[in-house]
């Protein structure tokens, strides 16, 4: 049989007691077979199973036209299966269900008692469900109810989703009514529809039928009022509600009434109070012994409401703490200590200890400051990247690597980098400046001490990182790997990094590919050899940090000398310093040559077998002691 | 047992009615029953035997609504009164918040009161609850029969009621007295609110 098209959804009005069903029909509809298979609705007569059951129908065809949909009331079947039965057909009638997509069986409480016919729809059940064909049935009662109807029949009604369909509430039977109206171009008076939807008819097709009469009488009689409604449909106006007056029922709102004045008088304002701190902080996860022992006095506490203050503050204390620490060590953050307020002071040392323990990693030494740092045209590269980074952390150069010789300065300025960085993120601004070397024995102590973890929070909590030294983790590949999670971690967090090295990456061997092309994916950054210009500013800050009254022109002097590091030239004023103080008086550029010239050094210090040497075999190599037994005479050989 | 319960805001109290076979403690509950809105009453569990003797308890919950911001509950439970049940009796004294002990007036059953309320007192001390803390009131009940069958008030609390108790004259089948009891009964259970009973309650309910 064919669907009756008439039966849809979009007509179908949905009210609280028919929701499910229709949501699970419409579910079938939209995927025939693949949920709630079989779907069993059932529900009194009148309350629109086969509306819905034809709804099935429709919406899949619309969906899937091609699918094969086919409605059939259970007595049809019974009758269709009898007459094949009688015209020996038996086959061509079963082979024709088999070929259904979506069977659509309405009234299935006709099945009982029925034998063959139950045992005829058990084969095609289990043929259709076997083969994922949707299998919707509707009855007037679950499946469970129906009389006599075979045990395996009854698991395979049973096996899919069971909804029933209640009788409509007021709500969805003023809508099905002004569905109806719509429908059918009805106008009643303001009012009418209202009163007849509050009339309880159990089913639909009451309701409707009341609606008709309703029309036809309008027809006749010309425009109803609402108080001719409940006339013409035939059912008395309900009973207006019974007052309650009656002595019994008073009885009742008698106690209920001194019950509650007995509950107000004698729960106390301050337990509610607790207990609702105890309620709430319990379900925050915090111990509330504290509060609990507050709670099993007799008369209130005179300070319970400082004590519950007390309460809230510790807990933010804890909060605050376990944040504090979680940032250090995450591993820590879950300590069962931060739930118990009572242990508060106990979780400050612990926090002070982890965090000790835990502190980022050293910062930049204060002593190198930016302003100390000079510029000059060798490093002038080098101090613009700097000031950039230092004015825009992590946007301009990062990471910003400084290349250079030893003693040019590569540590000054990672350090200076440092200190500006510290000091513009003000004091919660954390810069971690290490040496490379640094770095890797404290990844190896961690490794030791199984605590990676902390390691590698430690460092990531600060704001920037500075590592000196960088080519000393060539060829070590742990920390290279440590090195590189730590790289990532600040590059895509827009955290600055600075590196120093005597090489530039690519020249450093045992460097990892991926950190070689990170380190020059920033800026590399060459610190040079102080020329001439640098070395004499800086002569003369050193002459002038020296303390001690310099001639003028003897920066100057000094600065003529050629110099590989300001390592050197340090040492240089070291000495002059100590040539001075020797004589007594001020440094004076004879001084400076005296102490300076290596003719000036050699008498002094050298032994006297030096100098005869000196003189007779000067060049002659075979005649020349190549082993010195002492320093001294080495800087001797060195001039040669 | 919980009484009150600061945390989830609730007060749950728990009564029985002991007393002696026979003397109208389920008629009682049968009145409450029938006086109480059908949406403050729970379903009323009688585990009777066929000639409506009560063979295990009878369970009557009450919802009182929310009370000063409490949701209040009263389960009212009687013990089966003859002798025989000692331990159904002692099960559901568990745990009581109050006991209203209902006395049968007839004059044949003055012995039966006094063995019961020994009994009670007995059952109490049993299980660790010293008798002279819990909450209690005494009911003569059947004060409508005859005078010729029953003991007069006066009589039966020189009886029964050695300790003073709050007593009440009653007629359960027909109404009078019951309410006045339960009144009765749940007011003292509710002041012992104030006198710290209620604190065990409230902390083994927070760290549960």
């Amino acid at each position: 049989m064919r669907v009756d098209s008439r039966f849809r959804f979009d007509n179908y009005v949905v009210g609280s007691a028919n929701r499910l069903a229709v949501s699970a029909a419409h579910a079938v509809a939209e995927s025939p077979g693949a949920v709630y298979n079989p779907l069993f609705i059932f529900s009194s007569s009148g309350l629109g199973k086969t509306h819905l059951l034809g709804a099935i129908g429709n919406l899949a065809l619309q969906r899937a036209p091609e699918l094969a949909v086919e409605y059939v009331v259970l007595d049809d079947f019974v009758q269709q299966q009898h007459a094949a039965i009688a015209a020996g057909e038996l086959e061509s009638f079963k082979q024709r269900y088999s070929g259904v997509d979506v069977l659509l069986l309405d009234d299935v409480q006709f099945l009982r008692g029925r034998r063959e016919t139950q045992s005829e729809i058990l084969r095609l059940l289990n043929a259709l469900h076997g083969d994922g064909r949707q299998i919707v049935m509707t009855g007037d009662r679950p499946p469970a109810e129906i009389p006599e109807v075979d045990a395996r029949l009854l698991s395979r009604l049973s096996g899919g989703l069971i909804v029933d369909i209640g009788p409509p509430d007021y709500e969805t039977r003023a809508a099905i009514l002004y569905a109806r109206c719509e429908e059918r171009n009805i106008t009643c008076a303001a009012g009418v529809i209202d009163e007849l939807a509050r009339v309880e008819f159990s089913n639909v097709r009451e309701l409707q039928g009341a609606l008709n009469r309703l029309v036809t009488h309008q027809s006749v009689e010309g425009t109803l009022t609402p108080s001719q409604v409940r006339a013409i449909v035939g059912i008395p106006a309900p009973a207006p509600p019974k007052p309650r007056t009656s002595v019994e029922t008073d009885e009742f709102f008698s106690f209920l009434t001194d019950i509650a004045s007995a509950v107000a008088a004698h729960v106390e304002p301050w337990k509610v109070q607790v207990g609702e701190a105890i309620a709430y902080w319990g379900g925050e996860g915090y111990r509330t012994a504290v509060l609990e022992r507050l709670m099993s006095q007799s008369s209130p506490p005179p300070n319970y409401e400082a004590l519950l203050r007390g309460f809230g503050q510790a807990v933010e204390q804890l909060r605050e703490l376990e944040q504090q620490v979680a940032a250090v060590d995450p591993q820590l953050g879950g300590d069962e200590r931060f739930r118990d307020p009572e242990r508060l002071t106990e979780v400050m040392t612990f926090v002070e200890h982890a965090l000790a323990g835990a502190v980022p990693p050293g910062g930049p030494q204060p002593a190198f400051g930016r302003a100390l740092f000079e510029e000059s045209s060798s490093n002038q590269m080098a101090v613009r990247a700097a000031d950039a980074v230092i004015a825009e952390p992590g946007h301009r150069y990062n990471p910003l690597f400084l290349v250079g010789p030893s003693g040019v300065g590569k540590t000054h300025l990672l350090n200076a980098i440092g200190n500006e960085l510290a000091s513009r993120n003000g004091r919660s601004g954390r810069v971690a400046c290490v040496g490379a070397q640094l770095f890797i024995d404290e990844l190896i102590a961690a490794l030791e001490e199984g605590a990676v973890d902390r390691f590698r929070a430690r460092y990531r909590s600060a704001d920037a990182l500075l590592i000196d030294d960088i080519q000393f983790v060539a060829g070590k590949e742990r920390t290279q790997e440590e090195l590189f999670l730590i790289f990532n971690h600040f590059h895509s967090g827009g955290k600055q990094l600075v590196f120093a090295s005597d090489t530039s990456p690519k020249d450093i061997a045992g460097l990892e590919e991926r950190l070689r092309s990170r380190f020059e994916g920033g800026l590399i950054a060459e610190v040079g050899l102080p020329d001439r210009a640098l070395r004499e500013k800086l002569f003369a800050r050193f002459l002038a940090d020296a303390d001690l009254d310099a001639a003028s022109g003897l920066a100057t002097h000094l600065a003529d000398r050629p110099s590989t590091s300001v390592r050197e030239m340090m040492g240089t004023v070291q000495r002059l310093r100590a040539g001075a103080e020797s004589a007594a008086g001020p440094m004076t550029i004879a001084i400076a040559k005296r102490v300076l010239q290596p003719s000036g050094v050699t008498p002094t210090v050298a032994p006297l077998m030096v100098r005869q040497a000196a003189d007779s075999f000067f060049l002659d190599d075979e005649k020349i002691v190549w082993e010195w037994p002492d320093v001294t005479g080495r800087i001797v050989e060195e001039l040669r | 047992m919980s009484l009150v319960n600061y945390a989830t805001r609730e007060i749950t109290c728990k009564i029985v009615y002991y007393g002696p076979g026979r003397s109208g403690k389920t008629t009682n509950l049968h009145y409450i029953y029938s006086q109480v809105p059908e949406d403050r009453r729970g379903n009323m569990v009688s585990l009777a035997t066929q000639t409506d003797r009560t063979l295990f308890f009878d369970f009557l919950p009450l919802d009182l609504g929310s009370i000063s911001g409490f949701t209040t509950k009263f389960q009212l439970y009687t013990v089966p009164g003859q002798v025989y049940y000692q331990t159904t009796r002692r099960l559901v004294l568990q745990g009581a918040d109050g006991v209203v002990f209902v006395a049968d007036s007839q004059a044949r059953q003055r012995e039966e009161n006094i063995e019961s309320f020994q009994d009670l007192h007995a059952n109490l001390s049993e299980q660790g609850v010293d008798p002279r803390s819990m909450p209690l009131v005494v009911q003569y009940n059947k004060q409508d029969l005859p005078k010729d069958l029953i003991l007069p008030v006066s009589e039966l609390s020189d009886a029964i009621n050695f300790r003073g108790v709050s007593e009440y004259s009653a007629d359960a089948l027909h109404g009078p007295g019951v309410f006045e009891t339960l009144r009765g009964i749940s007011e003292i259970v509710l002041r012992r609110l104030s006198a710290g009973g209620s604190s065990g309650a409230a902390s083994s309910a927070v760290s549960r």
